[in-house]
């Protein structure tokens, strides 16, 4: 019987603690921490100004990524279908080959320091010319694959109505194939969101970078590094929802 | 297309016109594919308003010889000459003679990111400079005659195999074909829809366009064609008029061939 009573006084006590002392405690050391990463000589400056700094390059290089990658998609289909091209197909292949065969992080630093080593140029430039140039390479291999999953009847058919090639892929098969592909390129874009984070190898004040360089001040690298993995996952899942809503729509429109 | 191209053309069209020779002269024509000879030699002439139907056994050549005769595949060795020009010649713009070539595929092949509208209109809109009111009218008349005008604004994968077929055929005329080329027209079809399209190809021939049908319907060439090729191993081995090549074939891989089908 004592027994009992004894743990229900226990038990009772730590439910005293929890609330009257270590909750408050937690929210009172919360407070603390957010104001020392955040509030305090305006750090929450690095997360913002970091976030601009990731979406500008994932933006930019983006569309360096798209432009280069539909050119190399182009030229590998047009060798595939009619053996022409041989010369850029071998200068397209051999891209294809570097650019995936190593990381991306060593494609940044060389780009940084050997081939921009001598010149000052601005970094989100090197930046965005590195992303994109890397990205162009799997844009490239998914738009591929696109244009060769059409049917060859496709191909045919735009032919033996007197379109030329080059009309036959703009008109009919680049059209369905870019369909086929925007779920496969919202993912590499995705991927390439998160893959910026390395910037911060050139010094690139991104948003991975503000978040460290708030640690390095603070030494409380919980809440900075929590917060910007908040911010990626909700980037993340927003560009997620956009596909989504692209191939519904996509879909809807053929039925 | 420029319009010198085009005015090049309709010249060297009148002066074969008026020398009364084929449209389609075949010379000797061979296809090779690698090893595999898939046409050894054929030789035939396809006159205006001719309804040249092609039979055979599979792998016979038949559609290696169509699809020569616009150059969906490139002949090896012969010559073809189209409208009295000579269009296996690489110089020849290939491209301007397909217009006047139109091809009907066993699979259809509609685009399916576009309505039966711009089906039917994107090639007289991009390659003949046609308005899109123009292309419109011309491709609503064509489809009221296949039964078809209120599936203007569907998609092809909306439509049964039997109307996907007909709109082919629909597409092709849009180009104002010289010729018509058909290759199994009817064979990707449920049976039940065969008759819808086979009655559209009858309405052509009795229009007199010339048509050539690579089919296996032995019927329906009995009945619509002006003319019948037999190939066997890229040769052509037998032509004749339907009721004699039917009644009274001469060769024995014919007789064969008939005793089997029929
Ligand atoms: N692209 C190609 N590459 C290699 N061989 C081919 C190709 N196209 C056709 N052939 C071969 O050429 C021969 C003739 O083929 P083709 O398709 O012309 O026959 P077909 O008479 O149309 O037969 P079917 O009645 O089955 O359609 C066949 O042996 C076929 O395997
Ligand atoms: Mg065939």
């Amino acid at each position: 019987m004592d027994f009992i009573i004894n743990l229900l006084i226990i038990v009772r006590d730590a439910i005293r603690y929890f609330f009257t002392s270590y909750i408050p405690q937690l929210i009172q050391e919360f407070s603390n921490d957010f104001y020392l990463n955040f509030i305090k000589e305006d750090r929450w400056k690095y997360i913002v100004d970091g976030l601009g700094v990731t979406l500008q390059v994932t933006l930019f290089a983006v569309l360096i990524g798209i432009a280069l990658g539909f050119i190399v998609a182009i030229i590998r289909a047009t060798h595939d279908k009619t053996g022409n091209l041989k010369f850029f197909n071998w200068i397209c292949h051999i891209y294809l080959t570097v650019i995936r065969g190593t990381p991306v992080l060593v494609q940044l630093l060389i780009i940084y320091f050997v081939i921009f080593g001598s010149v000052r140029v601005d970094k989100v430039l090197v930046a965005v010319i590195a992303f994109g140039i890397n990205s162009g390479a799997y844009v490239a291999e998914i738009v591929r694959g696109g244009i060769m999953s059409i049917d060859a009847g496709q191909f045919e058919a735009g032919r033996s109505l007197g379109f030329n090639y080059t009309q036959t892929m703009i008109h009919i098969v680049l059209p369905q194939a870019l369909k086929n592909v925007l779920p496969a390129l919202g993912n590499e874009f995705i991927v390439l969101l998160k893959e910026t984070s390395v910037a911060g190898y050139i010094a690139l004040e991104d948003l991975t970078k503000g978040a460290d360089i708030i640690r390095s001040q603070t030494f409380a690298p919980m809440m900075p590094l929590l917060a910007v993995a908040a911010i990626y996952l909700a980037f993340v899942m927003l560009l997620s929802w956009l596909i989504k809503l692209l191939e519904r729509r996509l879909r809807n429109s053929e039925r | 297309m420029s319009d010198k191209k085009r005015l090049q053309m309709e010249e060297m069209k009148a002066v074969w016109e008026a020398s009364g020779a084929p449209l389609i002269q075949v010379k000797d024509l061979e296809k090779h594919f690698d090893d595999l000879h898939a046409l050894n030699g054929v030789s035939v002439d396809i006159n205006k308003g001719d309804v040249v139907f092609v039979v055979g056994p599979s792998g016979s050549g038949k559609s290696t010889f169509l699809r020569c005769l616009n150059r969906l595949e490139e002949p090896t060795a012969g010559e073809i000459l189209f409208e009295g020009i000579n269009i296996t010649n690489k110089m020849t713009d290939i491209n301007l003679h397909r217009q006047k070539m139109g091809m009907v595929f066993q699979q259809f092949n509609l685009f399916p990111h576009m309505t039966i509208m711009k089906n039917l209109t994107l090639g007289p809109m991009k390659l003949q400079n046609m308005s899109k009111e123009a292309a419109e009218a011309q491709a609503m008349q064509l489809l009221e005659r296949v039964g078809l005008a209120d599936r203007a604004d569907a998609y092809p994968n909306q439509l049964s195999g039997g109307q996907k077929q007909r709109i082919a055929i629909v597409r092709a005329l849009c180009m104002k074909p010289d010729v018509m080329l058909f290759d199994e027209p009817t064979s990707a079809l449920d049976p039940e829809m065969v008759g819808e399209v086979l009655a559209v190809m009858r309405d052509l021939a009795e229009e007199k366009m010339t048509m050539v049908v690579v089919t296996h319907e032995m019927a329906f060439a009995k009945e619509v064609a002006s003319r019948v090729i037999f190939m066997a191993d890229g040769k052509i081995v037998e032509e004749a008029a339907p009721a004699e090549f039917f009644e009274n074939p001469k060769t024995e891989r014919l007789q064969n061939f008939l005793a089997k089908v029929l």
